[in-house]
């Protein structure tokens, strides 16, 4: 019989064998079909599916990602036709000072939004835990930053950070007396205030993902150091902490790893400057592919920062693999 | 009657008063008065930190003072003036392209993940482990770093040879396969019991059918999750729109945004006006699936 043929997988053979045990008087249409169907036709059907899925995924992604590949060793030259270099477009961007700096912004940028997100979410977790109304209005203010678009994030805190003494934070400042701020304006601060804007819309997503963990804790493990004496402080390191471990370090770790592609922020806040101070790996390629068209020196710079995302990624993934294994 | 009814509310009261006392891990409930004002003298510090530039951008579009840079909370004047400037710069026109690619990326999207997450999660076939790869390949390769080959790929589509640099689908098509959605489709598929199928079976509904009318409506809740994450995905768009325009006239509002802000002509209060506009679908998203929402990011938080 067909139907119970390994071609048909899981569900025909339970139904079939099921038909069997109760009605096995009324033959079902399935069965007065079921040979009719090929075994070949009905391999076809999840591929059917699949179809949309894979097509826009191999014409949007893959092709363009082996474009990458073969544009990154080629020096691209319209209508005189492209000339193949070899590796010396990825010695140029790794011996260009500018990637090399881009580079570091881009880690600096990465770590200081990850590190302030985290203390700042759990900050915020920690007080706007629990469930009077007033803190569910609360919470469901503070995470508008995340769900707004990025670039108008941007525009607002440029806004925020006018550099006039009458903008918005140096007005406010000014209240408590701190003198007027060039903010962005600065090259030697600018990266810094590109971080706060940065922290200020990963701390509410992080916020949401440390009270669910807060949440996942055990409260008589509270009722039991509370007993025993233990301050809020030891409660903290000793409960909440570990409690919490687990399921943030990967988060966090993989946000780490997805700053390194940083671009909307920076372009909108600063567009790399002043003087090249908050350039990161993105707007440097940007720049180049887009600005000077540079296809072949881009093209490399996107592939060196496609394997430090992917081999960082996997890292991540097999060592979360391994702990959850051991 | 009352008795029991007292008893019984008594024993919620012991039995309730251990979780209340430490509902929070710092145990806010237990504290002092001192402590608990504190509390919300920083609760009200977070408020005005994470909501107030917000409130300021509301404000600062309907100032009618031409320096809305100023830190105002009352504007001196209401107009509309500058929504009718904005206008003039094309706003309206930035707008409805936003939409049109918000509506269009996000129909495509929703239904290629519903199609593929039923490939993948409710049939057993040869070769099933390597698509499964090769989408999560598609999620961890970065949109960034294809940026280049991608605007090369706009212009001239493979095997079609359709230019698509300057048309929204420039903007939609390429948002349309969405790694992460078609994962979430398919883990919430995989687990809808597969008894549910049977009884559709035996009536002889087809794969469609079947997709459509037994398995779709199970999915409400991850079909929530998919749309309001495919929403902030796709109004969140800055390269791609930037480089599948071919001139200023294509961009989408949230690009455009940059274009009042350094025209000299106008002020802030326009760029404001504008900024509010591209705020406004976030809010109502927001407002109305906030739970979806939080439902995305924690299963997302917890699978790692």
């Amino acid at each position: 019989m067909t139907l119970t043929s390994p071609a048909g997988g899981g569900p025909a053979r339970t139904s079939a064998r099921r038909r069997a045990a109760v009605v096995p008087a009324l033959p079902p249409a399935r069965v007065v079909r079921g040979p009719s169907r090929p075994r070949l036709q009905r391999a076809l059907v999840p591929w059917l599916f699949l179809v949309p899925g894979l097509a826009f995924a191999a014409v949007f992604k893959l092709w363009p990602m082996l474009q990458g590949f073969r544009l990154s060793v080629l020096e691209v030259q319209p209508f005189l036709g492209d000339l193949f270099v070899g590796l010396d477009n990825y010695r140029a961007v790794l011996s260009d000072p500018r990637f090399v700096d881009a580079l570091g912004h881009t880690v600096l940028l990465g770590v200081g939004t990850a590190l302030g997100g985290l203390v700042v979410g759990t900050a915020l977790a920690l007080l706007l835990e629990g469930s009077s109304p007033v803190l569910a209005v609360t919470r469901t203010a503070v995470f508008l930053p995340v769900v707004t678009a990025v670039a108008v994030v941007g525009e607002i805190w440029r806004i925020i950070y006018f550099p006039t003494s009458t903008g918005l934070l140096n007005s406010v400042l000014g209240w408590v007396g701190i003198p007027a701020q060039q903010f962005l304006g600065d090259p030697q601060t600018a990266l810094w205030w590109v971080v706060v804007v940065g922290v200020w819309t990963a701390a509410p997503y992080d916020m949401v993902i440390i009270l669910a963990g807060l949440a996942g804790i055990d409260r008589s493990l509270y009722e039991a150091a509370s007993v025993d004496g233990a301050s809020v402080w030891q409660r903290l390191r000793h409960i909440v902490i570990p409690g919490l471990r687990a399921s943030i370090s990967v988060v966090l770790t993989l946000a780490a790893i997805r700053s390194l592609r940083t671009f909307t922020e920076v372009y909108v806040l600063t567009g790399g400057g002043p003087a090249g101070a908050t350039e990161v790996w993105m707007t440097r390629v940007y720049s180049l592919g887009f600005r000077s068209n540079d296809l072949g020196l881009a093209s490399a710079a996107s592939v060196l920062l496609l394997v430090v995302t992917l081999v960082l990624t996997l890292a991540v993934r097999w060592a979360t693999a391994r702990r959850s294994a051991a | 009657m009352s008795a029991p009814a007292a008893v019984r509310s008594a024993r919620r009261r012991r039995e309730a008063a251990p979780t209340t006392r430490f509902d929070t891990a710092l145990g806010w409930t237990r504290a002092g008065a001192a402590v608990t004002a504190l509390r919300w003298v920083l609760v009200a510090l977070v408020v005005l930190v994470f909501a107030v530039p917000f409130l300021t951008v509301v404000l600062g579009a309907f100032d009618a003072s031409p320096d809305a840079t100023r830190f105002t909370l009352l504007p001196s004047d209401l107009t509309l003036q500058n929504f009718v400037v904005a206008g003039e710069r094309g706003v309206y026109g930035f707008l409805a392209h936003s939409l049109v690619i918000l509506g269009g990326g996000l129909l495509l999207q929703v239904a290629i993940s519903v199609l593929t997450a039923y490939g993948l999660a409710r049939f057993r076939f040869r070769g099933q482990g390597v698509v499964l790869v090769l989408f999560l390949l598609t999620m961890m390769l970065p949109e960034e770093v294809i940026a280049v080959p991608l605007s090369l790929v706009i212009g001239d589509l493979p095997v079609l040879g359709t230019n698509l640099r300057g048309t929204v689908f420039g903007v939609i098509l390429p948002v349309a396969m969405w790694g992460f959605s078609i994962l979430i489709m398919t883990e919430f598929m995989r687990d809808i019991p597969k008894e549910i199928e049977e009884a559709a079976r035996l009536d002889g509904v087809g794969e469609l059918r079947m997709l459509l009318l037994v398995i779709l409506p199970l999915c409400r809740p991850a079909l929530g999750v998919v749309t309001i994450f495919g929403f902030m995905m796709i109004w969140d768009q800055y390269l791609l729109p930037l480089i599948a325009a071919d001139d200023p006239s294509d961009y989408t509002l949230t690009v455009a945004l940059s274009l009042l802000r350094s025209d000299p002509q106008v002020g802030s209060g326009v760029l404001l006006a504008g900024a509010l506009l591209a705020l406004v679908p976030s809010l109502v998203v927001y407002l109305l699936m906030q739970r979806s929402l939080v439902t995305g990011i924690t299963s997302g938080a917890t699978k790692g």
